[in-house]
């Protein structure tokens, strides 16, 4: 997928102006904090498991190459296959000619992120295999061809009608007496029209919510069922994960698993939570005859020694979108690809190039709810700075802000001088607002007053009050009556 | 990170660092915070030698031009017991960044880190470190409160306020469901995303006319100029005041951006 995120100004302009988006995201800024919040309350050890899932992630960071190497024993031990693979294009390579081995005209997928970022369906489409998303939300976006605007709820852009128009546009078939406003029939109409995929399908792709060393498994989670039936009923099962997906035992991802749900949804525990265990061995009832696993490091190993470490242990859960005050205003799909939030603004510069997405960084008031609210703890908007430093570095941003800090760096370390500047400044310019107390509008500060009245200044700083104290030893409430004008 | 209140003398020299905003913007939070203080049994000073944090660069991402600033203020501030500022933000800056800011600097790292030991926000001062429990101010009025940022979620600025506020004679706390989320200033933000930066400041403002409280009160300037600019803007008549004005009983001058 191409990325828009260079044009974050805009596509944020257009999200501000969208009505029926802005409707969504408040919908959604209603619904997901509450119920984290009711489902934590719930649980006392909330605190606690937070910190232990945060040592996993932690520990599997500090031996990632111990445990990839692990579960790929594990894999081929179960007679499954490992498919190492550096970058997007070797993924797509890889699952392609899975794909055309297994001779795969149909491919059901559930939700994965991985797959969106390597841009698999595109790719599968370009060579003659049919994709077809199965998690009801992708499969919406899919028809639309739009990227997913949220980690865990990809069309949550779209309201009923839109989806119902949609479905319209697509289904050729559906008769155009069908009632289709209720979230309901929606979802018949979609299980309908999937139903014969899920059983035509030759190749079956998931992501993977963990790895899991010790047994060569994976874990899904889903509220739908949408990947049992993608990974069970095709011959063969791809899965998608990045590297740092791994956890050490089953032990640990019960852990994770249950800091995952609550954090994301509100959910104790999503509806399905399924653990794959490679191909069918004699005497299971089902399972695919193939399992393979594309490890994908696309930039991730790079980040394992730098500043950026902690990212690696995301989850993916989406409790950062939902709790930003930036996504909230804006939504997913202004931030330009495939990911979004503050996870999103920490994580694309590494994956798409820090000019590319120069923005995303830098459009965040760094109100540290992210950070708050992150089941891994992870110091997003430190890493934010960081970025923004890196930026600054390598000389991105505007010149004149550039010039501007020096400019006030370098008075502001003269403190003397400062107050020398300062005092007639704000002096002249609180003369000049009149009882209102604010402007409306002011040279130089069109940003602030496009939005916004600018407040005037009492009048007299601060400083110059009292400096007048102590050399007239007045006392000061004298002068603080005079600095605050009627 | 716990002040050595036990090696400090009943009446601790405090330096205040007024901040830049309350510099220029409005003194009368500085003349407020000097008066909490000094009821609070503190012997206040002044230093001449301070301008602002150096947040706006820090946040920039430019830590040289932050560092240049940093350093006049912590050798400003080095001789006092302890440092308190009317800003969540600014103690924030210093509490929790400076130490980032001077890592691995042999020189400065050591002095950042003693400055950020002793360094306080006004309100979580006067009620965590002085213990003090209760206001002599009054205030006819219904009052929502903002709880900022970095005072909230740096330094754990909550209750101290209401604490406080709620020994306020006549004075009527009301709530609002948004009250922790970010009003949309961000420092260079709001002039870097002015559209996003409005659409953030109005949930906050809706959320706080809903309250129907007469006031809003915060911890910080920069919130506080942001939300008082756009309700004014949006032609609303709840007065916006620091809450150190409302503690310190010195209400007479007008409210941020008028009335």
């Amino acid at each position: 997928m191409e990325s828009t995120s260079g044009r974050f100004e805009n596509n944020a302009r257009a999200a501000l102006s969208d009505p029926t988006l802005q409707t969504a995201l408040a919908k959604l800024a209603d619904g997901f904090p509450a119920r984290r919040l009711e489902a934590a309350g719930r649980m006392p050890e909330f605190e606690a498991l937070r910190d232990a899932a945060t040592e996993i992630k932690e520990h599997v960071l500090d031996h990632l190459d111990v445990y990839l190497e692990t579960f790929e024993r594990q894999v081929v031990a179960n007679g499954g296959e490992i498919h190492w693979c550096r970058d997007a294009e070797e993924a797509r390579q890889a699952i392609l000619e899975i794909c055309r081995a297994a001779g795969a005209r149909t491919v059901t997928k559930s939700k994965t992120m991985i797959g969106e970022e390597i841009a698999i369906n595109e790719h599968l489409e370009r060579h003659g295999i049919r994709p077809v998303e199965t998690d009801l939300g992708e499969y919406i976006i899919q028809l639309r061809r739009e990227p997913p605007s949220h980690l865990i709820a990809p069309a949550i852009h779209l309201s009923l009608a839109q989806v119902a128009e949609t479905f319209r546009a697509s289904h050729k078939e559906l008769p155009r007496e069908r009632a289709l406003n209720e979230p309901d029939a929606l979802l018949a109409e979609a299980r309908a029209k999937l139903r014969p995929d899920f059983l035509a399908a030759d190749v079956g792709i998931t992501g993977a919510n963990m790895l899991i060393a010790e047994t060569g498994g994976n874990v899904l989670v889903t509220n739908e069922g949408n990947a049992d039936l993608t990974h069970t009923l095709p011959r063969v099962h791809i899965v998608i994960a990045s590297i740092e997906k791994i956890v050490p035992t089953l032990e640990d991802a019960s852990v994770i698993v249950r800091v995952l749900a609550r954090s994301a949804t509100g959910q104790d525990v999503t509806v399905y939570t399924s653990f794959c265990s490679g191909p069918r061995r004699p005497g299971d009832l089902d399972g695919p005859d193939e399992y393979h696993v594309i490890l994908l490091d696309n930039g991730r190993a790079k980040l394992l020694g730098g500043e950026f470490r902690d990212m690696l242990r995301c989850i993916r859960c989406g409790a950062c979108l939902n709790h930003c005050p930036v996504y909230r205003a804006v939504g997913g799909h202004a931030y330009g690809w495939v990911y979004s939030g503050p996870m999103g603004a920490v994580l694309m510069p590494a994956l798409i190039g820090m000019h590319e997405a120069r923005h995303l960084p830098n459009a965040s008031t760094l109100c540290g709810r992210c950070e708050s609210v992150c089941p891994m703890r992870i110091p997003l908007p430190r890493m934010l700075r960081a970025w923004r430093e890196r930026l600054h570095r390598a000389g991105r941003g505007s010149l004149f802000a550039r010039l501007g800090l020096s400019a006030w760096a370098s008075v502001a370390s003269r403190p003397g001088l400062y107050h020398a500047i300062m005092a007639p400044l704000i002096r002249a310019l609180g003369n000049l607002a009149g009882p209102g107390r604010r402007f409306r509008r002011l040279p130089f500060l069109g940003a602030w007053t496009s939005a916004r009245d600018f407040p005037a200044p009492e009048g007299e700083t601060f400083m110059s009050l009292w400096a007048e104290a102590e050399r007239k030893r007045k006392p000061y409430a004298d002068l603080r009556a005079r600095s605050a004008r009627p | 990170m716990s002040a050595p209140t036990t090696s400090v003398p009943a009446s601790p020299r405090v330096g205040l660092f007024v901040t830049c905003l309350v510099d220029l913007m409005r003194p009368t939070v500085g003349f407020a915070a000097i008066k909490l203080l000094e009821e609070a049994g503190c012997t206040v000073e002044v230093a001449r030698a301070q301008t602002c944090c150096g947040q706006p660069a820090w946040n920039s991402g430019d830590s040289a031009n932050a560092g240049k600033v940093a350093r006049g203020l912590i050798a400003a501030f080095e001789p006092f017991d302890y440092v308190v500022a009317p800003s969540g933000s600014c103690a924030g800056m210093i509490r929790a960044h400076y130490p980032e800011l001077f890592a691995g600097d042999a020189q400065w790292e050591p002095r950042a880190r003693a400055l950020a030991a002793k360094t306080h926000e006004l309100i979580s001062f006067l009620a965590d470190v002085r213990g003090v429990t209760r206001v002599a101010a009054r205030l006819k009025a219904s009052v929502t409160y903002h709880d900022s940022c970095s005072g909230l979620r740096e330094l754990g600025v909550k209750r101290q306020p209401r604490a406080l506020l709620a020994t306020v004679a006549g004075l009527e706390l009301r709530e609002g469901p948004e009250a922790e989320t970010c009003c949309g200033f961000g420092g260079l933000f709001c002039v870097k995303y002015p559209d996003v930066s409005a659409a953030i400041t109005d949930v906050k403002t809706d959320d706080i006319v809903a309250t129907g409280a007469n006031f809003v009160l915060a911890g910080d300037m920069g919130c506080l100029m942001n939300i008082a600019g756009r309700l004014k803007r949006r032609g609303s008549k709840v007065a916006v005041r620091h809450v150190a004005e409302v503690l310190a009983g010195m209400t007479d001058a007008p409210p941020i951006a008028g009335d």
